[in-house]
């Protein structure tokens, strides 16, 4: 091998970024894009629960009277706590869905970002952390807005908004995970849509109290994130709730999460380092 | 394993020993030797599915090896993956821009991921947008750019840590002609910066073009290696004459020239025969009185040396 080696080489300007500022590094990935696209990404995310809000807290609600099923509180004040959690859940599933399993499959820009320092655990992260911070912008643009309706009782609302990202990130993660391991052109999310996502918000005590479902279908709205997450944040917005509820409700979530982002951060590694 | 890991040889940019991946039970690299020295352009040489993009992604430590050894910059990929991946620039075979952001956004927030500083990706896309004649696209969204602009973007980003080594993976498929040499241009620069460039293709004339060495794969092994000029010369003659005939008529042809050239190839269209001297060759089959359509003596290529090794065609 007789090959002239040349002048020497340049000395590589790249390091590798610790862990937490790794992620971060993703999130102002997004945020370049989000710069361009915000106003239609805020109108599905955060504008979207507002109309509900009016059709069903306002419209409807305006037919409902207070009483016990409402825990003595106006329609209103009722569902829009629980108006928030579902956006957030809502979502939460959606960008999870075909939009992570682009990252992989059309776009590939998961294929590019791991060809850097970053790991496909790091950009994981990164993901997460974004829809957290997305689902927060979303759920503060709604509070402020429902605010003005006089929808919100006491300070305790605030926590309303972080019950939201709590639940919609318990539920975004297991669909990255779910994301991470399709491989055809994603019908079975257009299914999840259909069968989970939907029945979940109807069926959740979104809308009417866990009280009004057959008790024999009631296990369904027991193991529904949503549902807990809406506990939450009635407790949160109406006040009275009992603490140990509180946070079983919260275990539940954490849990979810948890469990997501272990499986999904196993399977983001299956599909990214072959 | 001290300063950066670099032990070993430091000109020794890549080295791999039986180097072995598996996919289920299929062996799409199956022991290869490869070694790749500090500023030099470096060739993987074969049909789809000869297993250059496995070894590919092996080296840029997106794959981890199923057996054997592999050494990327004196450092493990197992254990070295991220320090490696900070070090070198990767071309993939299909180009995986962000297409919502612009040009300009797209080099920016790459080179973050590398941990640049902000002001530093800010000079650097635009050093990088004039090298990949970009710049009055700047800031304008990716997605409508052509398939030449794109595939330029895609190498300028590669670039935006100063890799001590690129990996460029089939760089000018799918690009037109004149997309074609602005590129071999860009890279050849690079070359002449000292950059070492592993690529792959399957085109015979950009490796001839690019690459001071080469090795040739087939089903995951390396059946030929050394540079375009010594590959030709071992495997090929100097000249090659290459006989048309109409549809139907080629059959029988071969033996009766066989003997005027080294070796002959009957190729679907058309008759080759290795020979020295091409211009004699052809006025002795006119003699024994065939009549070829048309007639062409070239001299040997990769191309050759690829048919010669595998028994088939590059293209296939």
């Amino acid at each position: 091998m007789s090959t002239d080696p040349g002048p020497p080489a340049q000395r590589a300007t790249g390091t590798v970024v610790p862990g937490w500022r790794a992620m971060w590094l993703r999130v102002e990935g997004h945020w370049a894009w989000y710069r361009r696209y915000w106003r239609s990404s805020l109108y599905s995310s955060g504008i979207e629960p507002l109309l509900f809000l009016a059709a069903m807290g306002l419209g409807f609600g305006s037919q409902v009277e207070a009483g016990p099923a409402t825990g003595g509180h106006s329609y209103l004040h009722y569902v829009t706590p629980a108006l928030l959690v579902a956006g957030a859940v809502m979502s939460g599933m959606g960008e999870s869905s075909f939009p992570v399993l682009s990252g992989f499959k059309w776009q590939k820009d998961y294929i590019a970002v791991t060809a850097t320092p970053i790991t496909p655990g790091q950009l994981l992260g990164g993901q997460l952390a974004w829809l957290g911070i997305r689902l927060t912008l979303s759920g503060v643009v709604y509070g402020l807005v429902a605010l003005t309706f006089g929808a919100w009782l006491r300070p305790g609302a605030v926590l309303v908004v972080a019950v939201g990202v709590l639940a919609g990130l318990a539920c975004a993660a297991p669909v990255m995970a779910l994301a991470a391991a399709t491989y055809d052109e994603g019908r079975r999310f257009i299914v999840m849509f259909r069968f989970v996502m939907v029945p979940m918000m109807l069926f959740s005590a979104t809308f009417f109290p866990i009280d009004r479902i057959p008790i024999e279908l009631r296990w369904l709205t027991w193991i529904s994130p949503l549902w807990h997450g809406n506990e939450l944040a009635r407790a949160a917005a109406l006040g009275g709730g009992d603490p140990l509820a509180v946070a079983g409700h919260a275990a539940f979530l954490l849990a979810l999460f948890a469990g997501g982002v272990v499986l999904a951060r196993r399977l983001f590694y299956r599909r990214l380092v072959v | 394993m001290a300063n950066g890991g670099d032990d070993g040889d430091p000109r020794l940019m890549v080295s791999g020993k039986a180097l072995v991946k598996r996919f289920g039970g299929v062996a799409a690299v199956d022991g290869i030797d490869v070694e790749v020295r500090s500023g030099e352009a470096f060739g993987f040489l074969g049909p789809n599915g000869a297993g250059k993009s496995s070894t590919m992604r092996m080296v840029a430590c997106v794959s981890p090896r199923s057996d054997g050894e592999l050494r990327v910059l004196g450092m493990d990929p197992d254990k070295d993956g991220p320090r490696i991946r900070a070090r070198i620039g990767v071309v993939p075979q299909l180009d995986n821009l962000d297409a919502e952001l612009t040009v300009r956004q797209n080099l920016q927030v790459y080179g973050r991921y590398f941990g640049l500083s902000r002001a530093h990706v800010r000079a650097k896309a635009v050093e990088l947008m004039a090298f990949a004649e970009l710049s009055d696209r700047a800031d304008d969204p990716v997605d409508p750019l052509s398939g030449g602009m794109k595939r330029r973007l895609t190498i300028a980003r590669s670039m935006v840590n100063d890799p001590e080594l690129m990996l460029l993976d089939e760089p000018t498929t799918g690009l037109d002609p004149q997309a074609r040499h602005l590129l071999w241009g860009r890279l050849y620069q690079l070359k002449q910066q000292g950059v070492t460039l592993i690529i792959t293709t399957h085109d015979m004339h950009e490796a001839e073009q690019l690459c001071d060495r080469l090795v040739v794969m087939d089903g995951g092994r390396i059946v030929a290696e050394g540079s375009p000029a010594s590959l030709i010369a071992r495997y090929s003659t100097r000249e090659v004459l290459e006989l048309r005939f109409a549809p139907g008529e080629q059959d029988g042809q071969v033996s009766r020239v066989a003997d005027l050239a080294e070796r002959s190839e009957a190729l679907p269209d058309r008759l080759l025969l290795y020979t020295a001297d091409g211009e004699a060759t052809l006025e002795a089959a006119h003699a024994r009185g065939l009549r070829p359509v048309s007639t062409l003596i070239r001299r040997s290529t990769l191309e050759d040396v690829f048919l010669r090794l595998t028994g088939r065609s590059l293209v296939d």
